[in-house]
Order: structure tokens, then C-alpha cells, then sequence
């Protein structure tokens, strides 16, 4: 099986586009990532697209209608918050089958403002705060409380995920905002859901971002300089626990696709320059330091109370800002933490490269659950 | 004319014509694991046709929670949603009331039994009023 290369890759500034449509501001990132790659649409062998809110309505040949329709097969994705990491894993899983050597992935979503989740639909009456809340920020509240409880994790260590994802965001332009939060800052802002202030939450932002994955023989024609290579590509669905029915698991999914990733890639944690997680919510990246095996479980709150995890620590992790402050458009989130990576495997993240970066992993989450995680490389 | 009897607010909730209400579970017997609604299939061991029906206790612990400050509009702010390990098996998510929706009052681990009582006077379209479950320091 050939090995698998992104060749271009980008994201545009996340924003709030109520003006544009899904398929406009998805073609805007599939047009950067095949400059990047010195590439036209017509060089493509197929296009999967990943949007959630259109799930529906052919996002991806609507794209083509914007950018050149070249009659290529188009697979559309939905898989919650993973749907950005599935349709890179879809366009990397052809050319590993030798059915192409050069696709187009695209991640797109434009979202509303506001609360998402919602517990108990269907007939009778709203179950939400009467059987407790299916709200995102609680369900995640939920989770990190859980991880309070075995390890006496505190509000604070939670805050500071926070206060530190908003500064790494300070460094980078295409994040949604660029603001510092500092501690007390983010513990008295609005509580939303205990222990999720508002800026524990991720922003709800449009965006899309795009890639261009080609096998290795296409790469070496088309020059590896700025090459960088998938060496794992794993994704996992949540496997049965104990409290699954009330408490959408998102530990054991993440565990089972790092284990596949890490042996993918014939290498562990410790080899692991930088991360980007899914910190959909703080409480929810606390958790991840220990499911990707960045730390012993339990150490999780002493990785951000050390500073391990910022940027210039052992494992900076979301150094793009993160979905805190980044921003989370669902679809797209999954190849936007690609891109990051791929721009500090490339030398070229400005204030914000992680020295001398060779090896970064991406994860995301999507409730329900998926887990998405990659594993890429610089290659010289 | 008699008002008409509420209506369960999930499936699980059980009414009885004489008796007090219970939630009900489906329990593997091949391998224990316990479920929320019917089901013929076991998601832990794959057994097929082995579940039977069971009577879930009406007392737990408190394993997880969180306080809900902001929810969607018309919801009444705060409250408790928590998570509670039934004694004998099986876990279920609801509100947790008669307490302070204050951290340094809720303890994990904490005894909490479940009530039944009017579903916070919500009605559905057709006016029927419903039986909710809720818990409560025991």
C-alpha cells in the first residue's frame, strides 16, 4: 500500500458568514489547499466533502458547481463533530486502496449561535431540565465532573485549559478571536453549565478547510519539499460501558483510536511534538490529556498546572487556540486541526511553531460517538 | 367526570393500576449489563432473545453531575442534572432536587433516592399532564 502524503492543505479566517452559503464558503478552502498544492480541480480524482448542517443537500457537488465540475465522484459525510476527520480519512483510505493518487478533502460548516444538544426529543413534553440537560456544555460538564471525582481535578485546572487556549489564539490570525482570558477572566465569566463558564465553551464559528492528499509516487513528481506525511489515520466508535445509555462515553473511543493510531504509526505518545484535541469544551480537553496517553491517568490536571501543555512544554497541545477560541465549525473542525499541524511540520506557523516539530496528532470527538485521530509527519 | 391519570414521562417509568410507580430495566442474562427501554439484543455480549424485565431500585449514588445555569429559553435556571448508579445496576440521568445547586453541597458518592412526582406542570399538545422521576438526598 502506498503511503499517503498531504501535498496542500488550508483554512480560511473562522467567522460568522450569514451572508454566504455552505457550498461558497467551502469551495473558498478547496480553492486555497489546491494552490497550496500548486494543483487545479481538474488534477482530482475525487472530492469528499464533510458538512453536518446540510448533511442532506449534496455539499460537496454543490462545491464543484462553484469551483469546476469536472464530473469526479463526490462522497458527502456526516459524522457529528468527527465529519471534517472522516471525509480526510474517506480521501486517505482511496489512495490507500490504490484507487487514486490525488483527492480533494473539504470540511465545511456554517453555524447558528446558541446552546447545541438537547435532551430527550419525540413525542409527550421537553425533557430537558426535568430529566437533566442533554446541552452540550453539560454533557461535557457531566464528563469532567467524573474526572473530578476519581482525581479531585478543580474548577480552577479546568479554567486554565481555557486561559490557555485563548493565548495560544493571540498568535494566530485565522483563529475567530485573538483576545487573552486571563484566570479570573474565564472563572467569572457567565456559568453555563458548572464547571463550563462561557469561555470554557467552544465558539460557534463558520469556516472550512480543505486538503489535498496524493499517494507517494504523486508526491515525488510533484516534489516532496513541502510534503507531509499521514502515518496513522484510526477512528473508533464508542465501544459498551457501564453508564453508556445517560453518559455519551467519549474516554473509551478516544482510547481505543490513539491505541490504533499509535500502532499505525510505530511510535507512542512520548514521540509526539505537538497536539491538536478536541477541547470542545475545557472540561473536555482535561480529559484527553490522559485518553491519548500524553500523561499517566490521573496527571492530567498537573499537565496544565506545570505547563507542559502550553506552547514552549514538553506537548503543547491546540496551539492554534483550540475550538475555544479558534472556533468550532463541526465540519470543518476536522481538517482545520490537520492543517495546524501540517503548518508546524512545515516550518511555518510563525509566533506561534512549535520548535523543531516533527511528529503531531490531531483527535476529534463527535457525541454518538466517533472518534477521528491522525498522525502526521514532517518528511524533510 | 375524574381527571385523567398523568402519563409517564418515558418509557421506563411504569405506572401500576394499584401500586406505586417504578422504573423499569431490561437486565442480559447472559452477562448482567442492564437497559433502559426495551430490547431484544445485548450492545455488551451480543446475546440475542436473553433479556428479561426487571424492577430497578428506587435508591442510588450520585456518580456525576453538573449545574445547569444557562439551558434553553423557557427552561427554569439553575438546577442539578446528575447522573446516578442505581443500587443493584443500572444508571440513569434527571434532576436532582431538594439540595443547593452549590458544589460545595453535593458530594459524589452521595445517597439519593428517586421520587415521582408531576413533570414541573408541562402538559403536551393535547393537555395530558405527565409523572416524572427525580432524585433526592436520601
Amino acid at each position: 500500500m502506498s503511503d499517503v502524503y498531504v501535498m496542500g492543505v488550508d483554512m480560511i479566517k473562522f467567522g460568522r458568514f450569514p451572508d454566504r452559503s455552505v457550498p461558497n464558503i467551502g469551495a473558498e478552502a478547496a480553492l486555497m489547499a489546491l494552490d497550496d498544492a500548486g494543483l487545479g480541480i481538474q488534477d482530482m480524482q475525487a472530492l469528499y466533502c464533510g458538512n453536518l448542517g446540510q448533511a442532506n443537500a449534496m455539499v460537496g457537488q454543490r462545491i464543484l458547481q462553484e469551483i469546476g465540475q469536472t464530473g469526479m465522484p463526490v462522497v458527502n459525510v456526516a459524522n457529528a463533530c468527527a465529519t471534517g476527520a472522516t471525509a480526510f480519512r474517506e480521501a486517505w483510505m482511496s489512495i490507500k486502496a490504490g484507487m487514486y493518487d490525488v483527492v480533494l478533502a473539504v470540511g465545511v460548516e456554517q453555524m447558528g449561535k446558541g446552546l447545541l444538544g438537547g435532551a430527550g426529543g419525540g413525542d409527550g413534553i421537553p425533557k430537558e431540565g426535568l430529566l437533566g440537560s442533554g446541552t452540550m456544555p453539560c454533557v461535557f460538564a457531566e464528563a469532567g465532573m467524573e474526572h473530578a471525582k476519581e482525581y479531585g481535578t478543580t474548577f480552577e485546572q479546568f479554567a486554565k485549559i481555557s486561559v490557555k487556549n485563548h493565548h495560544h489564539s493571540t498568535m494566530n490570525p485565522k483563529a475567530m478571536y485573538q483576545i487573552e482570558t486571563p484566570l479570573d477572566e474565564v472563572m467569572n465569566a457567565e456559568m453555563i453549565s458548572y464547571p463550563n463558564t462561557k469561555l470554557m465553551c467552544s465558539v460557534n464559528v463558520d469556516g472550512s478547510a480543505a486538503a489535498v492528499l496524493v499517494s507517494e509516487k504523486k508526491a515525488k513528481e510533484l516534489g516532496m519539499k513541502r510534503a507531509v506525511k499521514v502515518r496513522a489515520s484510526a477512528m473508533a466508535s464508542d465501544p459498551y460501558t457501564d453508564r453508556d445509555l445517560v453518559m455519551p462515553d467519549v474516554n473509551a473511543c478516544t482510547r481505543l483510536a490513539a491505541k490504533d493510531a499509535y500502532e499505525q504509526a510505530g511510535i507512542g505518545p512520548e514521540d509526539v511534538n505537538l497536539v491538536e484535541l478536541h477541547d470542545c469544551f475545557a472540561t473536555a480537553e482535561m480529559l484527553h490529556y490522559e485518553n491519548l496517553g500524553l500523561c499517566k491517568d490521573g496527571e492530567a490536571g498537573k499537565m496544565i498546572d506545570e505547563g507542559h501543555v502550553e506552547l514552549g512544554g514538553k506537548v503543547p497541545v491546540n496551539v492554534s487556540g483550540g475550538l475555544l477560541s479558534k472556533g468550532h465549525p463541526l465540519g470543518a473542525t476536522g481538517i482545520a486541526n490537520i492543517y495546524e499541524v501540517c503548518t508546524h511540520l512545515r516550518g511555518e506557523a510563525g509566533k506561534r511553531q512549535v520548535e523543531g516539530a516533527k511528529i503531531g496528532m490531531t483527535h476529534v470527538i463527535g457525541l454518538g460517538t466517533a472518534c477521528g485521530i491522525h498522525i502526521l509527519e514532517k518528511t524533510n | 367526570m375524574s381527571e385523567s391519570k398523568p402519563l409517564p414521562v418515558v418509557d421506563f417509568l411504569k405506572i401500576p393500576e394499584d401500586g406505586d410507580p417504578y422504573l423499569e430495566g431490561y437486565r442480559c442474562k447472559k452477562c448482567g449489563s442492564i437497559y433502559l427501554g426495551e430490547r431484544n439484543v445485548c450492545s455488551k455480549c451480543f446475546a440475542r432473545d436473553e433479556m428479561e424485565v426487571i424492577k430497578l431500585s428506587d435508591t442510588g449514588i450520585l456518580h456525576s453531575y453538573a449545574i445547569v445555569f444557562r439551558s434553553f429559553p423557557g427552561i427554569d435556571v439553575p438546577y442539578i442534572s446528575a447522573i446516578v448508579d442505581l443500587d443493584g445496576g443500572g444508571t440513569i440521568k434527571g434532576n436532582l432536587i431538594n439540595i443547593d445547586p452549590d458544589p460545595d453541597k453535593i458530594d459524589f458518592n452521595m445517597p439519593v433516592k428517586i421520587t415521582f412526582g408531576d413533570a414541573l406542570g408541562r402538559k403536551d399538545k393535547e393537555g395530558n399532564s405527565y409523572l416524572s422521576y427525580f432524585f433526592e438526598p436520601a
